[in-house]
Order: C-alpha cells, then structure tokens, then sequence
C-alpha cells in the first residue's frame, strides 16, 4: 500500500515558542480576513478601519474603562467556567446562572432596600447572588453524577428556565410602567459605591483579583488537582481514589456561584437594574474564551480583551461609516474559527512522505 | 373557546415546522457524532440567504415569476447553510476543534452575517417584505382546504413546507433505520473506531451528515422568514431562541426523526400555551404568569432528557459518541 501523501501525527508536547507562533500566525490571519471581510464589503481603507476601531477602543480614558468594564464580564464570567471545563464538564448554562444571580441581586435591592443598613444589604445581594447561581449549576450536575444526564443539553435548557424567571419578574417589579428603570432611583439603595469616580470600577478590580485567586485555586491547590484527574480520566479519578461525584458537584457550585456573583457585579455596580440582556451573550462568548484561554485565567484575560477590542472597534465603525454593530459578530466569528482551527497545528504535525523523518 | 383551540393549532404547526426542520438537520449531525450547536447561526445563515435571494429576485427581474422565486430561495438557502455546515465540518472533522466551541462561533458568526447584510437590505427601516415569496410558500397547496371545516383548516390549510417536512421525517427515518447508509452513519456516531475498521469512512459520513443536515436546518431558518414571518425581514434575535428550541426538540425526540412531527407540533403548542390556554380555560392571568408559562417547553425537555437517562434505554440514549472527534490513531 502506498503512503498517502500527509499524515497526521500527534505532538507530545509542542515547546512554548511554537505555541506562541501558531497562535499569533492564527490571529494576524484572522485580522487580514477581517480587513479584507470591511473592505469588501464597505470599501474602506482597512488600515483606516484599524486606527477607528483602535481609538474606538482606546481613544481616551473613559473609553479605556469602557472597554475594560466589557472585558472583565467576559473575563468574569470565564474564570467561573473553568473549573467545570477543565473537568471537562460542559457548562454551558452561564448565560442563566448569571441572570439568575443577578435576578437574585435586584429582588433584595427592590424588596429589602430600605429595610436594611448599607452593608448588610450588600451582605445579603452578594449571598442570595451566590446562592441563586450556585443552585443553577448545581441542579445539572447532581443530575449527571446520578444518572449521566447529558449536562451540555441541560445546563443549556437552564438558561431559558432563568430568562423566564427574569421577564417575569421585571414585568411584575415594573408594574404598568413600559420599563423598569434603574432601581432604587431615589435612594441608591444596594448601588455599588463608586470607587475612583465609576461604579464598575468595583467590578474590574474584583474580577482581576478573582483572576489571580482562580489561577492559584486551579493550579496549587488540592481541589485544582482534583479538578484536573476528573477531567483527564475519570477512571484514572476513582483509581486515585477521588470521590468523582463530591469533585463534579462541589466545582459546579462554586463555577455557577461565580457566575451569580458576576451577575451580582452587572446589576449593583454596571447597571444598577435587571433585563433579560443583562448576560447579553457574555455567557456562550465566555465559553469560547475559557476553551481558547485552556482555562488559565491571565490567558483569558488576553482572548477577554481581543474580543473587547473587536466589539468595541466594530461598535466604533458602526457609528462612524455608519453601518451596524453586527459587524461585531462577524469579525469575532472569523477571528475565532481562524484561533480554534490554529489548535490543530499545535496538538498535530503533519508529515510528508517525501520528507519522511527515519526513526 | 373551540375558535381558540383552532387558533391555537393554526400557530402551532407553522411554528412546529421551523424547529422541525432545524431538529431533523440537527438529528442528521448527531447522528454521525458531531453536536453542532451552530443550529442557531446555520438558521439564520438558511433564513437570511432565503429572505435575500427572493427579495432581489422579486426587485430587480421585471416580471418575476412565483415558482423560479421559490426555487431560489430554498437553493440559495441551502448553500448558505450548508457552507455554514462546512465551516464546522473543517474545523471539527479536519482540524479536530471542540465541537461545543466551534458550534457557538459559528451561531455568533451566522447571527451577525444575517443582521449586518440584513440591515443593508433594510437600509434604514425596521423591516422589509418579499411578498411574491410570502405568497408562493404560504400558498396553501390543498385546494379544498378551505370547503372542508374545521379539519380541512387545522389540517390541510398551510403551505408545502409543513407537508414536505412531514414527508422529510418519515424518509429520513426509513434511511436511519432501514437502510445500509443509516446503519453506517449511526456505526459512525456510535463508535467511530468500530466503523472505521469495517471501512465505512468516518471522515466522509461525519462531512457529510454535517453539511446536509446543516441544509436542513437552514430551511428552518427560510420558512421561518418566508412564511412563518410573512416574508418580513427584521433585525432580529428571534431565530437564535428558535435554533435552541430546535436542539431541545432533538433531545425530546430521542433522535428518532418521525418523533420530530408530533413533538415539533407538541412544542410548538407549548410555546403558544400562554397566550391561548387562559383563553380556553377562561383564565385572566396576570401577564408576569404569561412569562412563567414561556418556560414549558425549556422544562418539559429537561424532564425528558431526565427520564431517557433515568431509564437507560439503549435505543433513546443519545449517539454513543457525541461531541468526540475521532483520531484514528487515538485508539
């Protein structure tokens, strides 16, 4: 039988370097395509469309915070999924389990507002947030430990059940009013207090510590180890004798009540009310940015800020040539098949059959 | 109350039949192993390449002509849709990405393609009509429909999608189940290793499989705009609920195709339970309860998917090997 001319053969280990030059060879591909993708079709210089989306984005300091604000609910929200992904645990409920934590949030700040004193009132938005979320992903997974019930399918089913809590209870908070408004107009009642002039500041500054502290988790502590064993063999797990389904259920707790506490971030300290758009999509993107990131947390922050970048500066031609902001969507679609196809290279190598190394 | 029972089913079957087809593309896929979650992004892709081709068709030719339009819009559909289905064959097949992953790219790149393209088609308004296309796919095909009550109303009064859907679920089952193709395609799913060594060819049934059944759900996407819609064209985030809808529907019919026809139908009364059971019953309900009600159908499948696994059936168990790629030398 004769040779075929490629064959593909799996890497042990690529080295860093190359890692890294796959990668970037992958993202500058991706970025000719956008620029030929906005030239096609719009006819402008993409060079020109570059520098708009690149002040878009980092035009001055307020937009600057803008963009981190959007970057760290990505980043938020992918921290929290990837313990269960790297459990290889498919999660892909976050859209829910922050809705529904945010839900929690702004049902305290409406019903318990002027009841309690400011920091008990937060006490409590933080505690029913983390519950909400914690129970979110915490009903999939006894499910699957149980009885193997596929938890891609139900954690996705999740996110409506918690979309349909959510409208109900704004259309019920807001009465006959056509919308709900920011909460607690009058009072601030459970607005998150602005830290260095913004609000959301909060936010940044707590997701970059839950950056660091999900880094550690996953890679120094037992739990992390633990994490890792389920996710490669769940055989190798019971071999070892890890408790696989006390792993699965505690790491889905603390991944869904991450979620909520995110939620808990976008209601109290971005937007100080509650919609169905609240997630916005954050909750599928931030899948792709844990995958892509192989769950290290400071990587994500890199994918996080691309992302950022390419929905800030679409967002930024839209208004500027104006076209819409679903460009947006197409440029991170292309960047992202280009990076998931770019993965091949790194766990593959193909060999000729001219060049056929003896061994 | 019977004129809202009729009622009710007159916007249940239309909306069955869109998830319909998105499930049915969708049972393809799975079948063969890959879980494409792009079945929202391949519906738009179907609905808006559909939508675009016959609205410029019916612009720019003079004297358009009904059954050309119609031709055109399922073939346009089907391409767009399909090249939806190859970017993710590629990627999964070929360079082995993660399914789950590149399934969602693909329905955020699907959803952008269709309202950015779709807003230059808008050109300003809030919404665009292909109305000869509208006439030709709503154009009910049972010519006594209308002389024979309430049956013929409820049963024989829609356009020939909702027929050809039907008759798409009774052949696709046949081949599954009773034909060397199905028996191959389901090895495939099942235990790639195993087909593969009984030289079916896993790389071209998995292509395959993807790229068809992607056309299929992109009619989803079309008849939804076509006729569900009116031949209405609006920026929308409407079909992405409806790509979940349908991949919840693959769930609920334990991937066997005839079950898409009743239960696509069954969802699609549940989707509609809110607004017409209160009227049946009687009921004034608040509209906050209108909103709890939405979630039946989310529910309603989580039960299933709770009970196929509970009972451990084998043959309403999910593709042994969904979600994997396959590596021959993995083995």
């Amino acid at each position: 039988m004769k040779e075929p001319l490629i064959r593909i053969v799996k890497r042990d280990m690529s080295p860093i370097p190359h890692k890294i030059l796959v990668r970037a060879i992958a993202i500058i591909l991706a970025l000719v395509v956008d620029a030929l993708f906005i030239y096609f079709v719009t006819g402008l210089n993409p060079f020109s469309v570059y520098v708009v989306m690149f002040n878009g984005t980092f035009g001055n300091q307020m937009r600057i915070l803008w963009a981190l604000r959007d970057m760290v609910t990505l980043l938020g929200i992918g921290i929290a999924l990837a313990p269960a992904f790297k459990m290889k645990f498919w999660n892909i409920g976050a859209e829910g389990q922050v809705l529904i934590g945010g839900l929690a949030t702004a049902l305290v700040m409406t019903y318990c507002g002027n009841t309690f004193s400011t920091p008990v009132l937060f006490i409590l938005m933080v505690a029913s947030a983390i519950i909400a979320g914690g129970v979110w992903g915490l009903i999939p997974a006894i499910f699957k430990s149980k009885w193997g019930t596929n938890e891609t399918l139900f954690t996705l089913m999740m996110n409506y059940i918690a979309i349909s809590f959510t409208s109900a209870a704004t259309n019920y908070m807001r009465g006959q009013a056509s919308s709900l408004g920011k909460l607690n107009m009058g009072t601030k009642a459970g607005w998150m207090p602005k830290v260095f002039g913004q609000a959301f500041n909060v936010n940044i500054i707590v997701v970059f510590a839950l950056m660091v502290v999900m880094f550690i988790y996953l890679t120094y502590s037992k739990h992390g180890y633990e994490i890792t064993v389920v996710g490669e063999s769940e055989n190798t797990a019971l071999y070892a004798g890890i408790n696989v389904t006390k792993v699965r259920i505690r790491t889905m707790i603390i991944s869904g009540a991450i979620c909520g506490l995110v939620g808990f971030l976008l209601v109290s300290g971005r937007d100080q009310t509650i919609s169905t758009n609240t997630a916005g999509g954050n909750g599928f993107t931030a899948i792709i940015v844990a995958w892509l990131a192989k769950f290290n947390p400071f990587y994500m922050a890199l994918i996080a800020a691309l992302l950022t970048f390419l929905s800030k500066g679409a967002a930024e031609i839209a208004s500027t040539y104006a076209l819409n902001d679903f460009a947006a969507d197409i440029l991170t679609g292309i960047i992202l098949f280009f990076i998931l196809g770019s993965e091949f290279f790194i766990n593959y190598k193909l060999i000729f059959r001219h060049k056929e190394v003896r061994g | 109350m019977i004129e809202s029972l009729i009622a009710w089913i007159l916007r249940a079957i239309p909306f069955g039949t869109i998830i319909m087809y998105g499930a049915m593309g969708e049972i393809l896929t799975e079948k063969s192993g890959n879980l494409n979650l792009g079945v929202p992004g391949i519906m738009y892709l179907g609905g808006f390449a559909g939508f675009a081709s016959s609205y410029y068709y019916e612009k720019l030719v003079p004297d358009p002509n009904g059954a050309v339009c119609v031709t055109l819009a399922i073939v346009c559909c089907l391409a767009a849709s399909m090249l939806g289905g190859l970017i993710y064959s590629f990627l999964t097949i070929t360079l082995r990405a993660n399914q789950n992953v590149t399934g969602l790219a693909l329905t955020i790149f699907g959803k952008g393609f269709a309202n950015f393209f779709g807003a230059y088609i808008l050109n300003g308004q809030s919404y665009t009509a292909a109305p000869l296309a509208n006439s030709m796919f709503a154009h009910k095909i049972f010519p006594f429909a209308d002389k024979a009550g309430v049956l013929g109303k409820t049963v024989f009064g829609y356009g020939f999608m909702v027929y050809a859907a039907i008759i798409m679920a009774i052949v696709m089952g046949i081949i599954l189940s009773k034909t060397r193709v199905g028996l191959n395609l389901r090895a495939v799913g099942e235990n790639p290793a195993t087909a593969d060594a009984d030289a079916v060819s896993v790389n071209k049934y998995k292509y395959l499989a993807t790229c068809i059944g992607a056309g299929i759900s992109g009619l989803g996407g079309m008849y939804y705009v076509l006729d569900y819609n009116q031949g209405i064209w609006a920026t929308t985030g409407q079909i992405e609920a409806l790509g979940w809808l349908a991949v919840a529907l693959v769930i609920f019919t334990t991937w066997k195709p005839v079950n898409a026809i009743w239960g696509a139908y069954l969802f699609g009364m549940f989707y509609w339970l809110y607004q017409f059971l209160p009227d049946i019953m009687g009921w004034k309900v608040a509209s906050y309860v209108t909103d709890l009600i939405q979630m039946v159908p989310y529910v309603v499948t989580i039960i299933v998917l709770i009970v196929v696994s509970l009972r451990k059936k084998k043959e309403n168990q999910p593709p042994e090997s969904l979600g994997l790629s396959y590596f021959r030398e993995d083995r």
